[in-house]
């Protein structure tokens, strides 16, 4: 009956975002806010609901009720509990169905904002999300619907699949979600105020915080996929240019470049077009990336036939939404009022080349991503577009945009002196210039990019440090007095440092990599490898057994300098019963470094067949990622977003001098 | 009943919930929604953050300014609203009608086309009792002790059989596989792996499964099983007459109270039908003939007991066309009708049966 209810509230909510939808663009043309208003509880309505549907199929699949088409086919009842549960949204239906849950939990939350959104924005912006809502709804109940019944029901599920059995893998749908559908707020808000014809600083900080929690997910999440395929499949990378990686990373690249025109437009209300024109892309990106991702497509142009209901629905919605926002944007746009002047040398002009450098880099990320499908789609010819072609094109980009961000921090709004600029950053260049100098030092040269790269890297530390320090006061008042001063700096102000180191250390963690050594293998019990500065012995192959598997492990120990430090385990797997083998790389953490160890196959001279790698500071690829999130949410703290203050805001960014 | 109940409430509750607006007036929703009321707030959360210390008495000043310069452009656009009284009160009336309407139609069309009301919950737990209720743990158990020791081809012999009453058939051949390297090849092992090969095939007798029946054949020429599935691969080899041939020998050979006897005469019928009228004048007449009577005559049995198979009722009907018993068809027909009137589904299949073998030529063949 619960299931049944489930069901029932996706097909009421279906109704009620209909009406969230609908009534509110009525009110507009009349000018009725009572009418308006019924986008509130339409929209609380419709999560209600979404709720309800999405805890009853969670029900189901901690209950195992194989009366489910969807239990029975992605669950199990020999299934760990944690993971019958994680597995409500390891499957395509599920996974949609938490989309919308998502999705409506954002049109809550902005039905809920009175004291942050002026109501004829909110009520428009309701309308907008009620028809993604809509369209979604739709997809999930006739293509994708969890909710179909089987009778009789069969007593056993069918996966028991113990590599989907996965912590990392359970966790990082929901954060990329996360980060996809909150930009679909963003998108609310571009074709609200196009609806309206107005944008102002009030809509730039309304519509702020979504797109920094949208960012702030989304950067999780791609760092949490980034590792999984680390850990989990066994090639030593991290990064593999691979389509489905690339789906989330353009989505991220122009959210990247919305966050910051924002900030322009909030702090001194100009580059409103742009701003608008940003929230559509970025929201069609995180469409496009769905689609490439649930259609099928992206495993071959030729599967996308296998189930053409599904492929067609999502490229209507994908039609109509970024049709419809772009022909919205064309034929509204003109009307916005232009907003403030300023000089090509400014932060605004700093966050204006931030913008073209993100878009740009976002572009060839979808040349490389599009074109292989475009063209397998048209003449059936297979390319891999792959790492040298980024190489080729994304450093390029991607370089003088790091350059950029002490500068674009530190410079000053609407006129600028950029002489003064660089010469308050030249403890930076110093650092990053000493840094790749010892570096070059230590290591006896390397690759010219690489060095560059730790150059980058640490310039872009010391960048933020320094812009801390002036803000503070620093090297005019006493040290004491700028400490105060520093704590007291808006959480914005730290937000932004912290996050731009994390930049900094993501490109020192890259850059590192260039060092890092793989060795191909034959190796017996006794045998030396190198790896790094470190040394491995293998000390024995033996089988082993666990609960439900048996295992081939190769055991090393890692010596430095003739010295024990550890022991290192890879092993070859399998899970006798399905007679389904796996292997587990074996991973040592040194500080921020780490000695990873895949195993072959066994040799049949005796020998076991290894991939040893050593990844020096490849931690900080990570670990970078998760300060950027840190300083988006502290940034997030700010309570100053709430308030309108670009007067305020610009006294306070000019120091007294 | 209940679930309706239950559909009834939800949506009472949020067809009310999206009325609840309009049913207040015009005047009380502006003053807590409109534009000018948000930037008061905002006047308002200013004075109290500058008392608490938050701003400073500067920012403050700019701010006051700046969220007054709002506010008058607010009350300037609220002054622009739409005229209150009666083309407002029409309005929100159409307003709740489309709402009142749509939520709850959209909704049970929607529900009543794809879902279930009727089916109840089945958790695995409920469905389970006492005994069963264990299997779970149990396979979990010899699963772990199979892993440490998995020369156990006892073990491996018990676990096949619970893998494959849970579906779990590829799982199952693997076990009855490693049973058969460690225990040794028997007739029994032997067919228990080319059935568990073949429903892992959805009931295609491949290659492999082939094997193992031939190879439990030669060890027990006698062996019903293998000849059964051997048979069903003939047949699926395209040679329906061998098929029937050696189906029918091996039901000469069963013992009158053999329990597969039933399985064997479905997939005779089975055969027949796909053959159709040919494959019967094909075959020599005689003692295949009498089987295949004997074989409907089971059917009818069966019907006569049970009728609520409309396939089977079918299946009956042709079979007496086939054996050119028109009369015995009609009087098929005619029970069929009586056993299914309750089901309108059945009742136009059978129609259709009927006009397909001209059964209804006659004055009794008014269009139903």
């Amino acid at each position: 009956m619960f299931v049944e209810a489930g069901h029932y509230a996706l097909t009421l909510a279906l109704g009620l975002s209909l009406v969230q939808f609908l009534m509110p663009l009525w009110a507009a043309t009349v000018r009725d806010e009572a009418l308006a208003a019924i986008a509130v509880p339409a929209a609380l309505g419709a999560f209600a609901c979404v709720t309800l549907a999405f805890a009853a199929l969670t029900h189901a699949y901690a209950t195992s009720d194989f009366s489910l088409v969807n239990v029975v086919e992605n669950s199990h009842s020999l299934k760990p509990f944690i993971y019958k549960l994680t597995g409500v949204w390891g499957n395509h239906e599920g996974s949609m169905l938490l989309w919308v849950l998502i999705l409506t939990l954002f049109g809550a939350m902005v039905a809920l904002s009175r004291r942050a959104v002026p109501s004829r924005l909110r009520h428009l912006t309701l309308a907008v999300q009620g028809a993604v809502a809509f369209a979604f709804l739709a997809f999930v109940e006739f293509t994708s619907n969890p909710f179909l019944r089987l009778n009789p029901a069969p007593f056993e599920g069918q996966d028991l699949n113990p590599i989907l059995q996965d912590l990392g893998l359970a966790i990082h749908p929901p954060l990329l979600y996360i980060g996809y559908v909150g930009f679909s707020i963003s998108f609310a808000f571009a074709l609200a105020a196009l609806i309206e014809g107005r944008i102002d600083a009030v809509w730039a900080r309304a519509v702020r915080p979504w797109t920094l929690t949208a960012w702030v997910f989304l950067t999780l999440g791609i760092a949490m996929g980034s590792y999984w395929a680390y850990y989990e499949l066994g090639w030593g990378g991290w990064w593999f240019w691979d389509p489905v990686e690339n789906a989330s990373l353009m989505p991220w690249l122009a959210g990247t470049a919305l966050l910051h025109s924002t900030i322009v437009m909030e702090k001194r209300d100009a580059l409103k077009v742009w701003t608008i024109l940003l929230a559509i892309l970025t929201f069609s990106l995180s469409l496009l990336g769905t689609f490439l991702v649930r259609s099928g497509v992206l495993t071959s142009v030729h599967s996308f036939a296998t189930d053409p209901t599904r492929g067609a629905f999502i490229l209507a919605i994908l039609v109509v939404f970024i049709g419809g926002g772009f022909a919205l944007f064309a034929w509204r746009a003109p009307l916005l009022r232009q907003g403030g002047l300023f000089a090509p040398i400014s932060r605004e002009g700093a966050l204006v080349a931030n913008n073209l450098l993100l878009v740009t880099a976002c572009a060839t990320v979808f040349i490389g991503t599009l074109y292989p499908l475009a063209l397998e789609a048209l003449t059936g010819a297979k390319i891999s577009v792959g790492e040298p072609f980024f190489n080729a094109t994304f450093l390029p980009i991607a370089m003088p945009l790091l350059a950029l961000i002490p500068i674009g921090q530190t410079i000053a709004w609407k006129r600028g002196d950029l002489l003064g600029t660089v010469q308050r950053l030249w403890a930076a260049y110093a650092a990053g210039l000493a840094g790749a100098l010892i570096v070059f030092a230590l290591v006896r040269g390397g690759p010219v990019l690489a060095l560059l790269g730790i150059g980058l890297g640490v310039y872009l530390l010391a960048g933020s440090a320094v812009d801390i320090f002036h803000r503070a006061g620093g090297g005019r008042v006493a040290p004491g007095v700028m400490l105060r001063r520093a704590a007291g700096l808006p959480r914005s102000a730290w937000g932004t440092a912290i996050a731009h180191a994390g930049v900094g250390i993501t490109v020192l963690g890259i850059a590192a990599q260039a060092w890092s050594t793989e060795t191909l293998a034959v190796v017996n019990r006794g045998d030396l490898v190198n790896a790094g500065a470190y040394t491995l012995r293998l000390d024995a192959i033996f089988p082993r057994t666990a609960h439900n598997y048996r295992e081939d492990v190769a055991r090393f120990t890692v010596l430095r300098d003739g010295r024990i430090i550890g022991t290192l385990e890879g092993s070859k797997r399998i899970y006798v019963t399905r007679g389904m083998p796996t292997t587990e790389a074996g991973i040592m953490t040194l500080g921020p470094s780490q000695l990873y160890v895949s195993l072959g196959e066994p040799q049949p001279s005796g020998g076991m067949g290894v991939r040893i790698y050593w990844k020096p500071y490849v931690i900080f690829v990570w670990l970078g990622s998760v300060i950027m999130a840190l300083g988006g949410l502290l940034s997030l703290t700010d309570r100053r977003l709430r308030v309108a203050a670009p007067v305020a805001a610009r006294g306070r960014l000019v120091p007294a001098e | 009943m209940l679930i309706w109940l239950i559909f009834a409430l939800m949506t009472g509750a949020a067809v009310l919930a999206v009325l609840w607006p309009l049913s207040r007036a015009e005047t009380a929703v502006a003053a807590e929604t409109g534009d000018a009321a948000f930037f008061r707030q905002q006047m308002a959360d200013l004075e109290r953050d500058r008392e608490a210390g938050l701003v400073s008495e500067r920012e403050a000043e700019a701010l006051r300014a700046e969220i007054g310069r709002r506010l008058l452009r607010a009350a300037r656009g609220e002054g622009r609203r739409g005229p209150e009284g009666e083309p407002a009160l029409r309005r929100r009336r159409a307003a709740s009608a489309i709402a009142l309407s749509t939520i709850p139609l959209l909704a049970l069309a929607i529900y009543g086309a794809m879902g279930s009301p009727h089916l109840p919950q089945a958790p695995r737990a409920a469905r389970m009792d006492g005994g069963q209720l264990d299997v779970g743990a149990a396979v979990a158990k010899i699963e772990a002790h199979l892993a440490q020791n998995p020369g156990d081809g006892r073990g491996w012999e018990v676990l096949a059989p619970v893998y494959l009453r849970a579906g779990r058939f590829g799982d199952a051949a693997r076990a009855y596989q490693s049973a058969l390297d460690i225990l040794g090849e028997t007739p029994a092992r032997l067919t228990d792996l080319g059935e568990a090969v073949t429903a892992e095939a959805g009931g295609i007798v491949d290659a492999r499964a082939r094997a193992a029946f031939e190879r439990a054949l030669a060890l027990d020429p006698a062996n019903a099983k293998a000849r059964y599935y051997l048979a069903v691969a003939t047949g699926q080899d395209g040679d329906n007459a061998k098929a029937m041939d050696m189906l029918q020998k091996l039901l000469a050979d069963a013992p009158a109270d053999a329990s597969w006897r039933g399985a064997v005469e479905q997939r005779l019928a089975a055969l027949s039908m796909s053959e159709g009228a040919s494959a019967i004048t094909s075959l020599p007449q005689g003692e295949q003939a009498l089987a295949i009577r004997g074989m409907v005559e089971g059917l009818a049995a069966r019907l006569d007991a049970d009728g609520s198979d409309a396939a089977g009722w079918a299946r009956l009907v042709r079979s007496y066309v086939v054996l050119g018993e028109e009369e015995k068809a009609r009087e098929a027909l005619a029970k069929a009708r009586s056993q299914l009137a309750a089901d309108p589904a059945s009742l136009d299949m059978l129609a259709a049966l009927a006009r397909q073998l001209s059964l209804e030529t006659d004055a009794t063949g008014a269009p139903q």
